[in-house]
């Protein structure tokens, strides 16, 4: 009906903006592939190199205190654990270890200061708002072809797509948190004469601690998920065991890979959920 | 002294506001403004000047506009228009850091449902002013601890706010508001949300504080009796309008125009000094067990003239004179039946003082206060006339 419409060449255009940004940037991504690149398989690499049991018993030890010692959490982590290592993927359990830990600490770093932008400006919000709705609707796969694009195979592309996927929460949780202080305490603070940065952090934060560690979390767990998702790209891990399981058509393979990701979820996000229980 | 003297101040909320703003100067109401410009008027034209050391209640229904004048004076909410001058200091005009300097030093305020930082101790949401000022950490832990010696917190302060209960809390925000050593007290409905007792404790706590402190305190409140009671003035509000400023005595004897008189009226028959205020034990002689005897006898110790009969149960009976008793005793008889008078003032433990006052006018005994046949106390001549002549302004206006 529309036939005389000529197709838009969308599909062009972005790729002629990421060729674009390609060369325009490399001056970036070039170390950040590089440098970054060695750093993180440099700490993975040293992960693997410490002993499993050590890694177990910092790992029982952390659970003990976090979920206010009691005793399921640790126990659990001991005997997944001691599953992962009896597998024989521990070394990939450390690949994706240290792929959640980066991806995660740079989506917090870049979500806090972002979602406490949106929270001050209304303009802020405005404008980022739909994009972190495309940012968590678009397949999450599409991440991955910029990201090779950008920094070729291998764990930094998968850092980068796990960080465009998982950053959103944090966003979200840290603007809703602060929006939500109760309008007594804003205008306490104020009329005790708080500077701007005061306000921020004496009050604002510390009130709005419990929401944004939600948003921590699910940043974590979302994490988790796409470092899975990014084996496709080359990076080692779990997820990889999982995608060569599927590409030969292993099927107890998969499952133990999946398996050994599971108990990584679970210890992570009762390890996160209990940080934010705390006092 | 005045401390803070506020000109043709406004707040008009909307989107319209030059437009209501001329509305408003032309006079026109706050329903008119409404349905021309879509903006409702908060606070319309309000003028008034605070003295030094004085508690200045403004009072108003809700909606009349008083809280968000109170946070025109610390510029909690921008004024449209008009000046508030705080130490000679023009709030209104200043710039932020300016209007943080006043903040900090001159003006601190206490909040309806407290305010309180959950996550800090007592102690450290007392510090909270002083540590927003850089004041350093034992300075200030020691300025906090004197303010909530001050109120009587302390011992409580390494709680947290939710482990005290509301007055206590509330105690909690007026120690925060005094560590800084303000020159002026803004208090918005802050013993509002406290329960009728602990609000009473609280007021009386308040005036005594003020005693000492002699603070400038401006208290919100939409409970006349709250503010007939700690109010050295009182600014009634309502549609954002001040309508009347004066002395409660001035509010309660001249009501300025209907709407005051409206509240004065309800007030007054609630404030109204009752017999059970002024009475007083009675003495008495048991009918069925004493005699012309003992009846004299009670009546030489306490030097009255006349005493009071009742039963076991205390129903009052009658009263007996001196002149009768010692008749009946020459007359060496036994009971006192025979000589018992029943011509008393008698009066309810809640009639008004006002009523007393023409019963007892031209009575032979004491009034006596009686309840469902009981006797409850009498009242002498004297207490009336006392509770007329120093009570509170209430009273005056019977008088």
């Amino acid at each position: 009906m529309l036939d005389f419409l000529p197709e838009l060449p969308v599909a062009e255009w972005i790729d002629n903006f990421v060729d674009w940004t390609k060369s325009a940037f490399s001056f970036a991504f070039d170390p950040i592939k590089n440098e970054f690149g060695d750093f993180i398989e440099g700490t993975a690499e040293l992960l693997s190199e410490v002993p499993p049991s050590i890694i177990i018993i910092i790992v029982a030890l952390l659970a003990f205190f976090i979920s206010g010692k009691k005793v399921g959490l640790p126990i659990f982590s001991i005997i997944g654990l001691l599953f992962i290592l009896n597998q024989d993927i521990w070394e990939e359990l450390m690949f994706t270890f240290t792929l959640i830990l980066f991806a995660s600490v740079i989506s917090v770093v870049i979500g806090i200061p972002l979602g406490i932008l949106m929270s001050k400006s209304r303009w802020a919000q405005i404008i980022i708002t739909p994009i972190l709705d495309f940012m968590q609707t678009m397949p999450a796969f599409v991440y991955l072809i910029p990201a090779v694009v950008f920094f070729g195979i291998g764990m930094v592309p998968g850092v980068f797509a796990s960080v465009v996927f998982a950053t959103p929460p944090v966003v979200r949780f840290t603007n809703l948190g602060i929006r939500q202080v109760s309008s007594e305490l804003v205008e306490a603070a104020d009329a005790f004469g708080t500077t701007g940065s005061q306000k921020l952090f004496k009050v604002e934060l510390p009130m709005a601690k419990k929401t944004i560690m939600a948003g921590v979390n699910q940043t974590v767990m979302l994490s988790l998920s796409m470092v899975v998702i990014a084996s496709m790209i080359g990076a080692p891990g779990l997820g990889d065991l999982v995608l060569s399981a599927l590409q030969r058509s292993q099927g107890g393979q998969g499952f133990v890979a999946g398996l050994g990701i599971v108990i990584l979820a679970i210890i992570i996000d009762r390890m996160t959920q209990n940080l934010n229980k705390g006092k | 002294m005045s401390i803070i003297k506020v000109r043709n101040l406004s707040k008009i909320f909307g989107k319209r506001v030059k437009e209501a703003t001329s509305l408003l100067d032309k006079g026109a109401s706050k329903e008119e403004i409404l349905k021309k410009t879509g903006c409702t008027v908060g606070v319309n034209r309000a003028t008034f000047e605070v003295q030094q050391g004085e508690v200045f209640v403004i009072m108003g229904l809700s909606g009349s506009g008083k809280s968000t004048l109170v946070r025109l004076l610390n510029r909690l909410i921008e004024p449209t228009n008009g000046d508030v001058e705080v130490g000679g200091e023009n709030l209104a005009k200043v710039g932020k850091e300016q209007l943080r300097k006043v903040r900090r030093e001159k003006l601190s305020m206490v909040f309806q449902k407290f305010g309180l930082f959950p996550f800090r101790t007592v102690l450290e949401n007392t510090e909270f002013g002083l540590e927003i000022q850089g004041v350093k950490k034992e300075e200030r832990s020691k300025k906090a601890k004197e303010a909530l010696e001050l109120v009587g917190l302390g011992s409580f302060i390494h709680q947290y706010p939710d482990q005290l209960s509301g007055g206590m809390q509330q105690r909690v925000g007026l120690a925060r508001a005094l560590a800084n050593d303000p020159e002026v007290l803004l208090m918005d409905e802050a013993f509002s949300a406290l329960d009728p007792l602990i609000r009473k404790d609280m007021q009386d706590e308040l005036l005594d504080l003020q005693e000492k402190m002699k603070k400038t305190i401006i208290f919100i409140t939409h409970d006349l009796d709250e503010a007939l009671r700690i109010g050295d003035r009182i600014a009634l509000m309502k549609d954002g309008s001040i309508v009347q400023i004066g002395t409660p005595e001035e509010i309660l004897v001249n009501p300025a125009n209907d709407y005051v008189e409206r509240f004065v009226e309800d007030v007054d028959r609630s404030k109204v000094l009752t017999a059970s205020h002024i009475m007083k034990r009675p003495e008495t002689v048991d009918i069925e067990k004493h005699g012309p005897r003992v009846a004299l006898e009670r009546m030489r110790e306490q030097g009255l003239s006349s005493i009071y009969v009742v039963d076991r149960t205390r129903q009052l009976k009658g009263y007996v004179t001196a002149d009768d008793v010692s008749e009946a005793r020459k007359k060496e008889q036994k009971d006192l039946h025979n000589i018992i008078r029943t011509d008393m003032p008698v009066a309810q433990p809640d009639t008004s003082i006002h009523e007393i006052f023409e019963i007892i006018h031209n009575a032979p005994v004491p009034v006596a206060v009686v309840d469902d046949g009981k006797l409850k106390g009498i009242i002498v001549r004297g207490a009336v006339i006392a509770a007329l002549a120093n009570g509170n302004g209430v009273t005056e206006t019977h008088a």
